[in-house]
């Protein structure tokens, strides 16, 4: 038989462990995402939604009252910027409140979430204005809104989403009623929906 | 079970945390990193504490989802931070649904504060030598 080498234990070369910095600076990096995820998962305004939704039914009172369909869109796209203005400054609130620089990222999420179905939007409405399919003007809106609502709340609490999906159950109710209904659908939507939801965001999520 | 007496025994307690120097990769870097607080250092626990920083409280399940976490996990890690007066837990129903609210203690902020200053002053440490 012949003779066997003994059996040497090779170890396996551990790889360096990071610098103390490093791992310092990972640290950093993790406390700041988790804040900024925390802060999107809470991050809109209850009470913000609640003075949109307040405007939003002015908006349709007055609009309800237009006797052309031009004025009619003005009113809204009036109340659309009032309320963007209204959403942004409540949300940048909301996150100044929590007293940690570190916080960047919620209104950035929004922004990004909201705005391909803003864009497409604003395109359907030239395109139905030219075609003279003003009518469906009102689901369109609601329906993409809600859209926009329902994706860009998947990063949020689920009552989010849930606001999103009644919006967009709105829109494709004024798609198919009578047009006469429109300005229920949108006092209903972005009056009504706003202002039921917001009272359940501030009182659940802090403001 | 098992999984929360495991946990339990790796976690040190706040009294131990104060005076708990840092574990370093090696011998010279443990003395650039003196009274790290260890209760906060744990990543769960660092997330916790982050997460309710940036929100005025948190339910149980929102925790949970945020970091995505098991229950038993959670709750083992929330209650050392109970325990050591970092955050405040509130049991309430909703309807009927139970549920537990976390919030984070002024204690909490200034330990959380103290983290962040102690890993800037590392980094600074590090990038001036």
């Amino acid at each position: 038989m012949p003779d066997m080498e003994p059996i040497r234990l090779v170890k396996p070369e551990q790889p360096e462990p990071p610098a103390l910095h490093e791992r310092a600076m990972d640290n950093l990096r993790y406390i700041r995402e988790t804040m900024e995820r925390a802060t999107a998962f809470t991050g809109i305004s209850g009470w913000g939604e609640v003075a949109i939704g307040a405007t939003a039914i002015i908006a349709s009172l007055v609009a309800a009252r237009q006797v052309t369909f031009t004025l009619w869109l003005a009113v809204w796209v009036v109340e659309g910027t009032i309320s963007l203005l209204i959403a942004g400054w409540s949300m940048d609130r909301k996150a100044r409140a929590v007293q940690m620089p570190l916080v960047s990222g919620p209104g950035r999420k929004a922004v990004f979430s909201l705005s391909p179905p803003v864009i497409a939007g604003g395109l359907l409405t030239i395109v139905l204005f030219r075609a003279g399919l003003t009518n469906a003007i009102p689901g369109v809106w609601l329906l993409l809104y809600g859209t926009g609502v329902v994706t860009g709340g998947m990063f949020s609490v689920g009552v989010v989403p849930i606001m999103g999906l009644c919006f967009m159950a709105l829109g494709a109710g004024a798609l198919f009623a009578p047009p006469e209904f429109a300005n229920w659908f949108m006092a209903a939507g972005f009056g009504g929906l706003h202002i039921v939801f917001g009272v359940i965001i501030a009182r659940k999520y802090g403001g | 079970m098992a999984k929360q007496s495991t946990a339990k025994k790796e976690i040190p307690s706040k009294q131990e945390a104060s005076t708990t120097r840092a574990v370093t990769a090696g011998t010279s870097q443990k003395s650039a990193a003196p009274n790290l607080d260890r209760l906060i250092h744990e990543r769960l626990r660092l997330g916790i504490i982050s997460a309710l920083a940036a929100n005025p409280s948190l339910t149980f399940s929102d925790l949970k989802n945020l970091m995505n976490t098991t229950d038993g996990n959670l709750s083992v890690h929330a209650r050392k931070l109970e325990e050591a007066g970092y955050i405040a837990c509130t049991k309430y129903f909703d309807g009927r649904l139970p549920k537990t609210e976390y919030k984070l203690t002024a204690e909490g902020r200034r330990a959380l504060e103290s983290y962040l200053n102690h890993m800037e002053s590392l980094i600074k440490q590090m990038r001036s030598s």
